[in-house]
């Protein structure tokens, strides 16, 4: 049967992709971010994952005005990295697995989730920045992904609880499927950040840290956190973090936590980073 | 009854709702047009001509031709669709939000080394700063 067995929460800032493609992760300002990964590349080199469920969001790339799904999965059998204004990324085209992607539609929507599927779309940094950030450069990934998008482009996003919600409806669908499959889950986005107005560069490390806190340790309390707070607290784009709450809600209660780290800046965000198992 | 906006308070923050989305509709999809290259060689040859082929206002073309991103936000544009302009100008992310705070990109990259904005007074209009 296939099994979740871990987590992986991590930013999928842009500049981190361009500081891998270009070859900077040795200078100064990006040696620090990088040296947090190290764990996670090599435990995942060890844990070797068949299929990753990657939940991410799309930066109006795939997903115009046109359509705007609330959360997506993508059943397709591969999708290329989108061209975001400047040239696709210089990464490998993402493998996904159809068989359990429509496995997982099927059955999430069953559990009163109502899945948009998508049998073709490109994929931006949200997707393919966590990929380089746990597996380097490789020539082709070393696993399977299947892409979950979330909007929290347009507001208002699906609130935090039911992505917590979302999280656990996967885990039960994941345990349905009749293959031998080790599957892990990663949430992306955040932490606090904003990337417009006047009051852009807003950076909350009290509210980050407290959230890598009880995403671990007190999830349940952590998926009621209105809209508003993420907005008020950690930017405009800080609302990226409810992502974090389906990889959340699809592990057990109680985790393992391997690793945590926090860092600023990237750019113009914080970054955070988790890895979590399940406990057996 | 009305919908509920609690995030209009926030200082310097545009909240991309349905009532922007709407607003902004037109300056988005004119956006997405330069993930082509083709479109983007098209608007860098005559940005104007370009322009008047979508169905904008006028205060939102010349928002874009002056690559006021302020003025286009509050005019419905979202910065992740901004964000085709800037990148067809070959500008980064960071350049972009310099410019909507006022600091040049220096003092910009200076205050988000130092750890970024404070929270301290940028929660509430009025909020004092510091408290």
């Amino acid at each position: 049967m296939a099994k979740i067995t871990a987590g992986v929460a991590t930013s999928h800032v842009p500049a981190i992709g361009a500081a891998i493609d270009l070859g900077k992760t040795q200078e100064p300002y990006w040696a620090p971010l990088f040296e947090g990964y190290e764990f996670a590349k090599q435990w995942i080199a060890e844990e070797k994952p068949d299929v990753i469920l990657l939940v991410y969001n799309d930066h109006a790339s795939a997903f115009s005005m046109d359509f705007v799904p609330t959360f997506a999965i993508g059943c397709a059998e591969k999708f290329e990295p989108a061209d975001e204004g400047w040239g696709p990324r210089p990464v490998p085209t993402v493998e996904g697995h159809p068989r359990l992607a429509s496995h997982l539609a099927q059955s999430v929507i069953q559990q009163d989730f109502d899945l948009t599927i998508v049998n073709k779309m490109d994929v931006d940094h949200g997707l393919t920045v966590p990929l380089s950030l746990m597996f380097g450069q490789p020539d082709a990934w070393p696993c399977k992904v299947i892409p979950i998008a979330v909007n929290v482009v347009l507001f208002p996003p699906p609130s935090g609880r039911r992505c917590y919600e979302l999280g656990k409806a996967l885990r039960k669908a994941v345990d349905s499927f009749d293959e031998d499959l080790n599957v892990q889950i990663w949430g992306t986005g955040g932490m606090s950040h904003q990337l417009q107005g006047p009051r852009a560069g807003l950076i909350n490390q009290e509210f980050d840290k407290e959230f890598l806190e009880k995403i671990v340790n007190n999830p349940e309390e952590l998926s009621r956190k209105p809209h508003i707070d993420y907005v008020r607290e950690a930017g405009s784009e800080g609302i990226e973090l409810v992502m974090w709450l389906i990889m959340r809600g699809a592990l057990n209660p109680e985790v393992i936590e391997k690793k945590r780290f926090y860092h600023v800046p990237a750019s113009n965000t914080a970054v955070g980073h988790l890895v979590l198992e399940n406990k057996e | 009854m009305s919908l509920d906006k609690p995030y209009t308070n926030i200082p310097g923050t545009t909240i991309f709702d349905a009532d922007m989305a709407r607003i902004g509709y037109h300056l988005n999809q004119f956006c997405m047009s330069l993930m082509k290259a083709e479109n983007r060689e098209r608007f860098k040859a005559d940005e104007r001509a370009y322009l008047n082929e979508w169905p904008m206002t006028e205060e939102q073309k010349l928002a874009v031709l002056d690559r006021d991103y302020n003025r286009m936000m509050d005019q419905g544009g979202n910065i992740y669709f901004l964000a085709k302009i800037f990148s067809s100008d070959g500008l980064s992310f960071q350049h972009a939000a310099a410019t909507m705070t006022g600091m040049s990109q220096e003092e910009y990259a200076q205050m988000m080394l130092n750890g970024g904005r404070s929270p301290q007074g940028n929660r509430y209009l009025g909020e004092e700063k510091g408290k």
